[in-house]
């Protein structure tokens, strides 16, 4: 494959016309190329792996048949312990994404208004936590937390009682709202940020309240950022495995952990292989919501 | 809200008494006297930084005087916000609100202020017919071209009867053509309603165009209130008699009430109220001298005359522009162009002369950059 031009002539020929853009589309494909490759072998393949696997069957020695293709996977997922999962994931993720969001607003709009040397500075503090490893930070809470942790002490102290939210659902939202808290503020503080103040001005010059106008026009007008940052929050809640495992200890299993159970306890990796393609469905029309409503503002 | 005495004297629609605002240590708007009358299409006009849109922001309630009286009909609105002010604003950049319609956007205010969904529906589509735009209602802001969106900004302030409208260079964005048409309707417009217009500009020819006065600032300072008129025939210095127009501002110094003598020596008959040994410009505007051979000069113009050599003529259609260097000193001279007009070639030595009362003189104090 090569990109030579095409040859110059005096005239833009219907033809020279054609090469020129024939030759610009080859160069677009060319700088593309690695990418799609790396992407091909490493995400396209294995996912479509994921979906024939959901279709087949688990022979009985904990192997998987690929010859009959059937629905059974598909139709376990109908069964309590399963739909159970499910709805438990889904209630933790919904629930982290609205604490995330009552947290996160308040704050970017603070940031969004002050001088950009502050706004830079606790950006940084934001992002800190990324620094470092994510199971360490799970790790951490769980000391945090623990029956002997510096929360206990404390609420002892003060005569509470000991503190016994590890290994509890409370414990798996705290976590997550910890984890995933910078992916809503980011988002949001960005749509803020990019907000047209004059709008505000023209909003109270109209006579309206301070409220009125939050209403009417700064909240509207941020949805963009709220949305994405609820997805971005909620579609790792729903499928996290290690914040569920660490702090909840597995005792209530969520998503992530039955897929893994599915796949190294059970040997029953169509099981596993149809929850996870449930769950990318469910991520993907949240994607798509997002695109709709929101747009492109990532 | 002082209603009753709408239009006397004493209840100016805008009055400013002493304001001034600073930023930290920036004075943006230093110690302004301003009064503007009920009904009066007023501009506020100076380069960018002058304080000009300060000014207008103050009355707006979105910036408060750090010193000062500011009253609307009367009442001192000093840090009222803005949605208590009977004042409405078409900013700069229109400011629609994107997310809404035509119809929304125009409604707002009377939303806000409490009327029903019904009534100020029917107020928001009468007033968008006024403005021109029937049929547009549904569309978005980012639907409409730029002079519609400056129509749409002006129905949104105005269906909500403000005392007095406040326009922040409403036409910098629109082109040419559109900006010329929309200074005539806006005029009209606001002889319609009655309602004063306060309305900031950089550009002087929009300002002389529209208003019935003007205000003229720079650097925070209001430098001089007038007519068009008075602006352009008796400005109060360099400053005011360089930016409103063109003019030729040639150094002189004053010799008696009646008599300058320019930096060549020459004595020119130009009446001034400064004390002889004063330094001062003389304001002498292109289109009110004329122009003939170095004997043409009548004798009557004798003592408001000069001499020198054609340096360059450009042709406009409706005009020839000299460049006459007298002792090196370049005047402008613009003489109406007509198939019978004589043209005076670079290189001409020509005569040029000027009627008593064209030539202006102002202190040299005040000439900012």
């Amino acid at each position: 494959m090569t990109t030579t031009s095409p040859a110059p002539s005096a005239l833009a020929t219907p033809e020279f016309e054609a090469a020129n853009e024939k030759q610009k589309r080859r160069r677009g494909f060319l700088l593309a190329l690695p990418a799609y490759v790396y992407l091909s072998l490493f995400f396209a393949i294995p996912l479509f792996i994921v979906v024939v696997y959901s279709f087949a069957t688990r022979t009985r020695s904990g192997g998987t048949a690929l010859e009959e293709w059937n629905l059974d996977s598909y139709r376990k997922l109908g069964e309590p312990i399963v739909t159970d999962i499910l709805l438990r994931s889904i209630t933790l993720a919904v629930i982290t994404t609205v604490i995330c969001l009552l947290l996160a607003y308040p704050f970017s709009y603070f940031l969004a208004t002050r001088k950009e040397t502050t706004r830079n500075i606790m950006l940084v503090f934001v992002m800190i936590p990324f620094w470092s490893n994510f199971l360490v930070r799970n790790y951490a809470w769980r000391v945090l937390l623990g029956n002997d942790g510096p929360v206990s002490q404390l609420t002892e102290t003060i005569g509470l009682g000991e503190t016994t939210v590890l290994f509890t659902p409370t414990a798996i939202v705290l976590g997550l709202v910890y984890g995933f808290l910078p992916f809503m503020i980011l988002p949001m503080y960005a749509a803020i940020e990019r907000m047209d103040w004059s709008l505000i001005e023209a909003s109270r010059d109209l006579g309206a309240t301070g409220f009125q106008t939050f209403k009417k026009v700064t909240f509207p007008l941020s949805m963009p950022g709220v949305i994405a940052g609820s997805i971005l929050v909620f579609i790792p809640s729903l499928g996290a495995y290690v914040t569920p495992q660490i702090l909840g200890g597995g005792k209530k299993t969520m998503l992530g952990s039955y897929i893994v159970t599915q796949f190294l306890t059970a040997r029953n990796w169509p099981v596993g292989a149809a929850v996870s393609t449930v769950l990318m469905f469910v991520m993907l029309m949240a994607t798509l919501i997002y695109f709709r409503k929101g747009g492109r503002t990532l | 809200m002082g209603e009753d005495t709408v239009g006397t004297a004493a209840d100016a629609a805008v009055a400013i008494q002493g304001v001034t605002k600073r930023f930290g240590d920036v004075v943006a708007v230093d110690n302004i006297d301003l009064e503007i009358a009920d009904g009066e299409f007023f501009a506020m006009l100076g380069p960018s930084g002058c304080g000009k849109t300060t000014t207008l922001r103050m009355i707006a309630g979105l910036e408060f005087p750090t010193e000062g009286s500011l009253k609307i009909f009367g009442d001192e609105v000093g840090t009222l916000p803005p949605n208590k002010r009977p004042v409405n604003t078409v900013f700069q950049n229109y400011a629609l609100f994107p997310h809404m319609s035509v119809l929304d956007n125009v409604a707002f205010g009377l939303k806000m202020q409490g009327a029903s969904k019904k009534d100020a529906a029917s107020a928001a589509s009468e007033m968008i017919s006024l403005v021109q735009l029937g049929g547009m209602e549904k569309r978005k802001p980012s639907q409409l071209s730029g002079g519609q969106q400056q129509r749409v900004a002006l129905a949104r302030a105005l269906v909500n009867k403000p005392k007095v409208l406040l326009l922040d260079e409403p036409l910098g964005a629109l082109d040419l053509k559109l900006r010329q048409e929309m200074q005539t309707e806006l005029k009209s417009l606001q002889r319609e309603l009655g309602v004063s217009f306060v309305f900031v500009t950089h550009d002087q020819e929009e300002a002389l165009t529209m208003s019935d006065r003007i205000a003229v600032m720079h650097d925070g300072e209001l430098l001089q209130v007038g007519t068009a008129e008075e602006l352009y025939d008796r400005p109060v210095n360099r400053f005011v008699a360089d930016f409103i127009g063109q003019t030729n501002l040639v150094d002189a110094t004053v010799v008696d009430d009646d008599v300058i003598a320019l930096g060549n020596g020459t004595k020119i008959m130009a009446p001034n109220p400064y004390p002889a040994g004063t330094k001062v410009s003389m304001s002498l505007r292109p289109e009110s001298i004329s122009i003939g051979g170095p004997d043409d000069i009548p004798d009557e113009f004798e003592q408001t005359s000069l001499r020198g050599e054609v340096t360059n003529v450009t042709y406009l259609g409706h005009s020839h522009v000299y460049t006459v260097a007298v002792d090196w000193m370049p005047l402008e001279v613009r003489t109406n162009a007509t198939p019978t007009s004589v043209v005076y070639e670079p290189g001409s030595q020509v005569g040029i002369w000027w009627d008593r009362r064209s030539d202006w003189v102002v202190p040299d104090e005040g000439y900012g950059s």
